[in-house]
Formats: C-alpha cells, sequence, structure tokens
C-alpha cells in the first residue's frame, strides 16, 4: 500500500512536528520517500494526524452482539477517524481469561477494520473476590487491566493488583465508584435529582476511588489510569498527586463536557451515563484539568445499548451512549473552538501519543517506520449528527440532530483507507 | 369560562409544569364536584363509556380506592391491575403493557410506578391520558392537589400561608408536590427533618430547610404537614432509630402546645400514630386529615374530568 498524502497540516506531536507538508507511505508502513506508484491522497486544507487512539470501547463481543459487535465497533471508530481501540472486558464470558482474550484478538484479526487491543479484567468474571491471571492475560496480548463497568472494592486485592501488574508491566485501568457512597444512584446528586427524585449518584462516590488509587499508584510506583473522570474534586485530585510524581493519569468523555445534569430533566435515558452527567462547576474543572494537563487523555466510553434496552424506566435504564462517532467532533467543537480550552495540537497529542505512552505502544505517532496509520480532519468542517447513519449497531445517543464543527474525512490504517467521508 | 379554554392537558403528570392558573382552576373545578359526595344518588354522567384502567406497579390501597371511587362517581368503567397481576412479573417491559392498555382503548390510565419519571415515558408515547398516582419520590400531583385544597377550603387562601412540612422530605413525592403547589400558589414553605432525609440542596427550590422542631417555627405555622416516617423499610443509615426520630421530629403534645389554635394539622397518610404525631393530636380539633381523603375524591374527580375531557378523540 502505497501513497502520499498531499499537501497537509502534519501535526505530529510525538515528534514535535506542525507544518504543511507530503506524507509517504510505501507499503503500509510511514517512509521518509514517496514509492513509484504511490496514490496521491490530496490533504489541502486538511491535519495529517497520526491515528486516533480510544482507550475505552465497548465491543460487546462476547456475549451481547445485538448491542455491538466487534466488526461494526469497528467500523464506527474508523467513521469517527480512530485506528486503534482498547475494548473493555465486560462481556460475556469477562475477558478474564487467555481463551477468550484470544477468542477477541482473531475476531478482531478477522473482522475489525481498525486495530482493536483487548484489556483484561482485574478480577475473575469482574467480581472483585479474587484476581484474574493477570499474566497470562498479558501474555495473550492484553493492553491493559480494568474491571470497567465495576469497580473493585476491596482495597486490598485492588493493591495487589497494581503491584502484580507492576510484576507483568500492564498498567491498571479503573472505573472509579465507590458502591456504598453510590448506592442504587442513576444521576449526579445535587439540584436535578432533589428535584425529579432520582436517586443520586454524588461526586464524592468517584472522589474516593480516586483518592483510593491516588495512594495505591503511590504505594506500589505503578501506573493506575482513572477512567472517565467526571467530578471537580476528582480533578483536584488528580493534578496534586500527578505534581507530586505519582503514576496516575484520568481521561475524559465528551458527554461530560458537552452537558450537565439539566439534561435529564425530561428523563430521556440517553442522558443517563455512569458516571452521571455533572454540574457546571464539575465541566468547568474538568475544562481546567484539560487546560492545564492534569487530564492528558480523552476518550469516548463507547457503550452502545439497544433501543429496547433503554426505552424503559430511567433507573431500570442501562448505563451509557455510544460515542466513537461524535467524540472527535464533540471534542473539536467544545475544546478547540467554543471554549478555546486547547489548540489542534494539543488535542491530537491527547487523542495519540498520551494515550500511547500508557500503552507502551510504538501508535499514535508519525515517525518513519511504523504502520501508517493516519487520521485526516477537517477542523473547521461543519456538520450535523444523525444517529440514523451511524455505523455502530446502536443509536443510544443524546448529541443526535447535534451541530458540530470539525471531524475526521478520512481514516487510514497500516496505509490502507477504511473509511472516508 | 369553559374547561376547553382554561384545560388543555391529556395528561397530569406532575404540579411542577402547571402554571398557578391551571392549580386554581383544579381546585375550582373540584368545588363543583365536592357537592356530589353528599348526594342521595352520588354519581355524574361525566365519564360515561369511558374505561379507566388503574394501573399500579407499586402496591397502594388508598390512592386507588380513591381514585376508583372518584371514577365511579363519573360513571367511567374501572378495571384495576396491580403489580402482581400484571405482566410486568413476567419480564413484559412497562412500554408493552402500556401498549396493551392503549389498545383495550383505555381512555384514562392511572399510574402508580416506583420509578420516578414512569408517567412521563408513557404520556410520551400513549394516547390514553395519562394520570400520575405517584412516581418515585418524584411526584403524587393529586396529593398536593387536595392538600391545597384542604388548606384553601379551610383558610380561603393559599398564598402568603406559612406551611411547614415535617418528615422524610428525600424520598417523599407528597412532599415535592406539596412544595411546587405551595410555592406557585404564594405560600412560604419550612421543611423540617434529620439533615439526612432534608438535604439543603432543598433551598434551591425556595424553600426554607431547618434541622429543628421548635417553637420559633410551629409558632408561625399556620399548616403542619407531617410525612409518614418508614424506618423499616428505609435503609438505616439515614436516621438512628423512632425513638430518636420522636425525640427530635414527632409533633408531641409538648410540641403540640405551640400551635396557634387555627393551624391546620395535615398527613397524607397512613398515620403511624405516636411516630410522627400524637395519637391525640392526629384526632384533635386541629386535625383536617379525614378532610383530605373526602377531598381526595373531589380533586381526583376534577382532574379525571379535566384530562377524560381532553383525550376524546
Amino acid at each position: 500500500m502505497n501513497a502520499v498524502i498531499r499537501n497537509g497540516r502534519i501535526i505530529d506531536p510525538a515528534n514535535k512536528r506542525d507544518e504543511v507538508a507530503d506524507l509517504f507511505v510505501v507499503d503500509g508502513r510511514i517512509a521518509a520517500q514517496a514509492a513509484a506508484d504511490a496514490e496521491v491522497i490530496d490533504a489541502t486544507g486538511l491535519v495529517v494526524a497520526p491515528g486516533l487512539i480510544d482507550l475505552h470501547v465497548h465491543l460487546r463481543e462476547p456475549g451481547f452482539g445485538w448491542k455491538e459487535t466487534i466488526e461494526s465497533g469497528a467500523r464506527a471508530a474508523a467513521a469517527g477517524g480512530f485506528t486503534t481501540i482498547v475494548c473493555m472486558p465486560n462481556t460475556s464470558p469477562a475477558a478474564d481469561s487467555p481463551g477468550t482474550i484470544a477468542w477477541i484478538r482473531d475476531r478482531a484479526a478477522e473482522v475489525a477494520c481498525v486495530n482493536v487491543l483487548p484489556s483484561g479484567a482485574i478480577s475473575k468474571g469482574l467480581m472483585g473476590e479474587e484476581l484474574a491471571p493477570i499474566g497470562s492475560l498479558k501474555q495473550a496480548g492484553v493492553v491493559a487491566i480494568t474491571d470497567d463497568g465495576r469497580c473493585v472494592q476491596n482495597n486490598e486485592l485492588m493493591r495487589r493488583a497494581v503491584e502484580y501488574a507492576r510484576m507483568v508491566g500492564v498498567p491498571v485501568f479503573d472505573h472509579c465508584q465507590d458502591y456504598s457512597l453510590v448506592g442504587n444512584g442513576v444521576v449526579h446528586e445535587g439540584y436535578w435529582s432533589t428535584l425529579l427524585g432520582l436517586p443520586g449518584w454524588p461526586s464524592i462516590g468517584e472522589e474516593v476511588i480516586v483518592m483510593r488509587n491516588i495512594l495505591l499508584a503511590d504505594c506500589c510506583e505503578h501506573e493506575v489510569h482513572c477512567q472517565h473522570i467526571s467530578a471537580a474534586g476528582s480533578v483536584r485530585l488528580l493534578r496534586e498527586a500527578r505534581a507530586r510524581g505519582v503514576k496516575i493519569s484520568g481521561e475524559v468523555c465528551p458527554h461530560h463536557l458537552a452537558l450537565t445534569h439539566e439534561a435529564i430533566q425530561d428523563f430521556d435515558t440517553n442522558c443517563k451515563m455512569n458516571p452521571p452527567l455533572r454540574a457546571k462547576e464539575d465541566v468547568a474543572a474538568l475544562l481546567e484539568g484539560i487546560a492545564d494537563g492534569t487530564i492528558e487523555i480523552l476518550c469516548s466510553d463507547h457503550a452502545p445499548h439497544a433501543r429496547f434496552e433503554k426505552e424503559v424506566e430511567f433507573d431500570a435504564a442501562p448505563f451509557g451512549i455510544v460515542g466513537l462517532e461524535t467524540e472527535l467532533g464533540l471534542f473539536l467543537d467544545l475544546l478547540v473552538h467554543k471554549n478555546k480550552t486547547i489548540g489542534l495540537p494539543r488535542l491530537i497529542e491527547m487523542f495519540t501519543v498520551n494515550p500511547a505512552r500508557l500503552l507502551q505502544s510504538e501508535a499514535g505517532t508519525l515517525s518513519v517506520g511504523p504502520a501508517a496509520d493516519v487520521t485526516l480532519i477537517d477542523p473547521d468542517l461543519d456538520w450535523t449528527v444523525d444517529a440514523s447513519k451511524f455505523q455502530s449497531m446502536s443509536r443510544n445517543t443524546p448529541f443526535d440532530g447535534w451541530k458540530v464543527k470539525g471531524r475526521a474525512v478520512r481514516t487510514i490504517v497500516a496505509g490502507k483507507t477504511v473509511w472516508s467521508l | 369560562m369553559s374547561a376547553e379554554v382554561r384545560w388543555q392537558r391529556k395528561d397530569l403528570l406532575g404540579i411542577r409544569e402547571l402554571s398557578p392558573e391551571e392549580i386554581t382552576f383544579i381546585l375550582d373545578t373540584a368545588d363543583a364536584f365536592k357537592e356530589v359526595g353528599t348526594r342521595e344518588i352520588k354519581k355524574v354522567p361525566a365519564l360515561r363509556g369511558k374505561t379507566l384502567v388503574n394501573f399500579f406497579v407499586e402496591p397502594s390501597t388508598r390512592t386507588r380506592t380513591s381514585f376508583e371511587i372518584a371514577a365511579i362517581r363519573l360513571s367511567a368503567d374501572v378495571i384495576n391491575i396491580s403489580a402482581s397481576s400484571s405482566s410486568l412479573s413476567k419480564g413484559e417491559t412497562l412500554k408493552d403493557t402500556a401498549k396493551i392498555l392503549e389498545a383495550y382503548h383505555a381512555d384514562l390510565i392511572v399510574l402508580r410506578h416506583s420509578s420516578s419519571g414512569a408517567p412521563q415515558f408513557l404520556a410520551q408515547r400513549l394516547k390514553s391520558s395519562i394520570i400520575n398516582a405517584g412516581d418515585g419520590a418524584h411526584e403524587h400531583p393529586t396529593q398536593a392537589l387536595l392538600d391545597t385544597y384542604t388548606i384553601r377550603s379551610r383558610k380561603g387562601r393559599i398564598a402568603g400561608l406559612h406551611v411547614v412540612i415535617i418528615g422524610d422530605i428525600l424520598f417523599s413525592r407528597v412532599a415535592r408536590s406539596n412544595i411546587f403547589a405551595l410555592l406557585k400558589l404564594g405560600a412560604r414553605v419550612t421543611l423540617i427533618g434529620p439533615s439526612t432525609l432534608v438535604p439543603r440542596e432543598f433551598e434551591n427550590l425556595g424553600v426554607t430547610v431547618r434541622h429543628q422542631l421548635d417553637a420559633a417555627v410551629l409558632e408561625t405555622a399556620d399548616v403542619v404537614n407531617l410525612l409518614r416516617i418508614q424506618h423499616e423499610r428505609q435503609r438505616k443509615e439515614y436516621f438512628p432509630g423512632i425513638g430518636e426520630y420522636i425525640r427530635l421530629f414527632g409533633l408531641t403534645k409538648e410540641r403540640g402546645q405551640w400551635l396557634k389554635p387555627d393551624c391546620l394539622i395535615m398527613h397524607p397518610g397512613p398515620i403511624n400514630r405516636g411516630v410522627e404525631i400524637d395519637s391525640e393530636l392526629a384526632d384533635g380539633a386541629q386535625s383536617v386529615i379525614l378532610e383530605q381523603v373526602t377531598n381526595g375524591l373531589a380533586i381526583r374527580m376534577a382532574v379525571l374530568y379535566l384530562c377524560g375531557g381532553i383525550a376524546t378523540p
């Protein structure tokens, strides 16, 4: 696969590159010079970025193929500009054994148009009681361990998991939720939960576990990554810990910036996610955390659910929304255009080199040599979200009909265009 | 002015979305229906030929009976479906069950459900009129309407009165609907109870929150509305026990002496005698608890009449 991506603005934060130039692809890899028979892709006016990485995606297979499959989820990723996605282990069976990891990898090799990297469970069956075979999972190819969707409540078990993961050399991701504080909470504990009489999910239910994870990362001297951070207090805790050099990180989803808990007032289950939409002050704190580098990774928490599953009473509905196909547009719109929190190079860094570093992956750069995973972005393109056109099998989004500025227009994996607008 | 002009809603989902004029209009309509209950023949033909389904996905005897009597007095045909006899326990979704009720051409569905927002869910999907008979900890609009009706009929007004609501506010749909109705009609509202059950966040709704049941508040109360305390059902971390609750927040005879002689004592029932209220006070001259029950019929007749009229195809 040979190509010349001509005349685009190459933004390659890993190599501190930001210039209008041509990018060469030879045999599916980034090259220093063009091959003779190269296909020419005109990128005039576009940003040429390393293929984007999303660390937090639910592909639902094995077990929940009516919500999403590895194939459809990968297509959704491609349509959103992502060339590498990390899939979460809360499948059925849970991804807590080398066999299940092998099945996911085989299936991905067969049907996925982007790179699918599996994560493995921290605990057997995600039950939070016994360690999963983390060493075997690593050998089977997991890039991280997490009980995402659940949170290990037993601090001793979590401590041993982090210690063990350090030995094995795999980062620990954690969905931060203290069950005793959150109880049956379904929406942010605050004005709207009070008004609507819905069970509250207080910010402190997240902050307590972020604090726990900071202490464990410090104690075990190993990377712990706090997933989908939503609360102002979590940002403050992360900022203080990172300043001390603790190996702790956090990620932010677009819905926690685009919406507040006010969105739940009509009991729309597409505004029900875990952690919940929070208050204006939390959104401001997340933006501040992104601006000052406390938060250096962006993700979707792509969580497909069928319509019939979401079309139930609010407290009975499953948590989560699809995100891969709206993620880049929303972040560009909110962070670069509307709030001017960060510039384009920083945004691309948060989608490429930063997550790659956590995964110890060579992806996320346009260096000569590695596979040519490239995303072409039109940062100023005005478009309207149309859920009916999603590549994902599910449509559970609160953003249908939103007008957004900026999106990926072509996604290239190992030199091959897997999606273009 | 005719009902068509003043009432445009097919559903009664909550008080929050109503205007003060709409609330007053329901109360005025209830005035007209109240007299029906005192007649020898307690029946008017207003909803003759209409089918009303009492769809109770959470157990209730009082509210269901009240709606049933109200519907019968309006000559509607009434079917009662409760959670245990419904398909919900067999795994059918609320939407599917409701669609079946609609396929039976139910004109009115009175819904009691443990999930906040369940009536909104049905109203968005069905042509039938949906009347909220209590959803989760969200709203119980007919209870608030009958409470306001009772206050208005005794005091002649709502505006300017000081209404004190005591008890478990956090989990109470009665409290929320009462707060919305009373504030819209110009009353001053104070909430009293343990800090765990009356969180400060309620102040943002426009009420005063206090954690002491003392003379300062009771001497200025025009109405005291007591909510049922359910320690057995509630998570026990919210307050230590009934004994301590009575000591701190029970309307005992001693505290009752602080009340103005014309202060009304209300309770949505069922009463825990000796817990939230002393038994003698519950039966005393200031108590309007049984009037609330009677007025509930008039209010529910008014609501069914107004919404049932709108739903006519």
